[in-house]
């Protein structure tokens, strides 16, 4: 097992399939692991790392369900605060979207607004779209992985904030290609979604002038 | 060397504080408001600072050992704040300001805070808790501003802690009762939670509380979930504004920063993350006229003016809408 993320709330480990879950199994897994933390009582800590988990875990069974790509997770122990879920073989999207060819990146910006939108759609806020938490496939599928910080909400401020987010993380990585980028993901965003898209898209603006919300790209340290 | 007079009236505290450009304080000197009963009454808090506002004044000359015309600055608290309570220490400023015809500034109250505690917390740029009656946010220094990188979307933790006393029949000041009553508490009573992204949210949190000491759970009790469930929460995300900041020091201000149990939940945090904890002393963590001079001095040196016809007050003045000229 090898660590790969220390973040401010998990650890992520890369392991093998067929040791971590059935030696029949192929492939290598992520496991996700609540850290405990010894500033807060172990009553607060507990049910913290255990609702949190499993908040986690049916946000991604129903973004799937919802037609979002999230890796399948396999495993889920509250106790233990740990998620097992597929390891998507691919690569960060922070690291390759502006080497893209125009063509291909137009086909990654449609299906970011069009997965957005569904989740959306089915409730859920993801909390932190930034492109370090989307996995780009070898055959141009576009993952979303780390519901961390994902919520039920489907109140226009929540979703205007998840789109603020996107367009910050954009502006702070991508900066070169943040105009079409934004641009063409709200077009694809506004299709999907229907009516009532413009008036989260509207109120994504506003949070904008609010100049409060910072892009998170970076919240994790290595 | 130039010498600042800051007075601070935001909310119950009417401070002087009188400071020199090299950063020696010559006096710190206030008087608090206290309501005979409820919370704060904004008209009686600013007529309480009206007729208290000489008194402070001549106390802090006379321990600086100077006179009005050895002054070179005044400078105000303008925001955020009550608006009569505001209204008040502005008139007093520009009355000053006219009749020794010295220049006049005003400052943000939450930037006066962070500002006076990078100088006695012998801080350089740190990450700032700062929590108190009227304010809870999570700031720190970015391209050129200083940045909110988590605040309360309702009620600041020190109101929620004070309602609750008055609430459940604690006497004022309610936080060091409920500290103490916190230190007596068995058993942990589960409370909502409320972090949201990088924001706080108290309200529903006290009025479960309320509810459980009407209920009949013991005071020492709740008091002591109380303290731990709101700590946890403001602890959470300082520590989220740490990680993304990679600052390497981290603060804590305002009233609530007397709280022994929140500074020690937040220097193990701050452990963890290699990073200095620094709490200035009591007298400057709380409301006080000297942060004010400090941040006017701060601002006057490095070219800021103020027209008579700019300085009226705003009570929802952001931290991050000030425009730091001096970092």
């Amino acid at each position: 097992m090898e660590m790969i993320k220390k973040g401010a709330e998990a650890d992520l480990y890369l392991a093998d399939f067929h040791s971590v879950l059935h030696r029949g199994g192929k492939g290598k897994v992520i496991i996700k692991l609540r850290i405990s933390k010894k500033y807060r009582i172990p009553e607060i800590d507990r049910w913290l790392r255990k609702s949190r988990t499993s908040l986690e875990a049916k946000l991604m069974m129903d973004a799937k369900a919802a037609g979002v790509p999230v890796p399948v997770i396999f495993e889920v122990d509250p106790e233990s605060s740990k998620i097992v879920m597929k390891f998507i073989e691919g690569i960060q999207l922070k690291k390759i979207l502006d080497r893209m060819p125009t063509k291909r990146r137009r086909k990654v910006y449609r299906k970011i607004g069009e997965y957005v939108a569904k989740l959306h759609r089915a409730g859920i806020v993801h909390g932190d779209l930034t492109t370090s938490n989307m996995i780009l496939t070898e055959n141009d599928e576009v993952f979303f992985i780390d519901f961390g910080l994902g919520e039920y909400d489907s109140s226009t401020e929540a979703r205007g904030v998840d789109l603020h987010l996107l367009r910050r993380a954009l502006e702070s990585v991508h900066f070169r290609i943040v105009n079409e980028a934004y641009h063409q993901i709200i077009e694809s965003y506004r299709k999907t979604f229907g009516s009532g898209a413009e008036e989260i898209i509207k109120r994504a603006e506003e949070i904008s002038k609010r100049g409060r919300y910072v892009a998170r790209e970076e919240r994790t340290w290595r | 060397m130039m010498i600042c007079l800051g007075i601070e009236g935001t909310a119950h505290t009417f401070g002087i504080g009188l400071m020199n450009s090299r950063g020696k304080i010559l006096a710190n000197c206030w008087k608090t408001y206290i309501p005979e009963s409820g919370g704060i009454h904004p008209r009686e808090a600013a007529r309480f600072h009206a007729q208290n506002a000489g008194k402070v004044i001549e106390e802090a000359m006379r321990i600086a050992g100077i006179s009005p015309q050895d002054l070179d600055l005044i400078a105000f608290s303008q925001g955020p704040g009550l608006g009569p309570v505001l209204r008040t220490a502005a008139t007093v400023a520009r009355a000053l300001a006219a009749w020794l015809e010295i220049p006049i500034i005003g400052v943000n109250h939450c930037i006066a805070h962070v500002e006076i505690g990078r100088l006695v917390g012998k801080a350089k740029d740190p990450l700032t808790v700062y929590v108190s009656g009227g304010n809870t946010q999570v700031i720190a220094f970015a391209s050129g501003r200083y940045r909110i990188f988590g605040e309360t979307l309702d009620i600041p933790l020190g109101n929620c802690l004070d309602v609750f006393a008055r609430e459940v029949g604690i006497p004022h000041p309610g936080g060091p009762k409920i500290e103490k009553l916190a230190k007596r508490g068995k058993k942990y009573l589960h409370l909502p939670y409320a972090v949201k992204g990088m924001d706080l949210s108290f309200s529903g949190i006290l009025s479960e509380a309320i509810r459980l000491v009407e209920s009949g759970e013991r005071l020492e009790d709740v008091a002591y979930s109380l303290q731990e469930t709101t700590f946890a929460a403001l602890v959470e995300v300082s520590e989220r504004a740490l990680a993304h900041t990679e600052k390497k020091e981290l603060m804590l201000t305002g009233g609530v920063a007397a709280n022994k149990r929140l500074r020690e939940m937040l220097s193990l945090m701050a452990k963890e993350h290699g990073a200095k904890f620094v709490v200035p002393p009591a007298e400057l963590c709380q409301d006080n006229g000297v942060m004010i001079a400090w941040t006017g001095l701060l601002a006057y040196k490095s070219g800021c003016r103020q027209r008579l016809e700019e300085t009226q007050v705003k009570q929802r003045w952001r931290t991050d809408e000030v425009e730091v000229t001096w970092r």
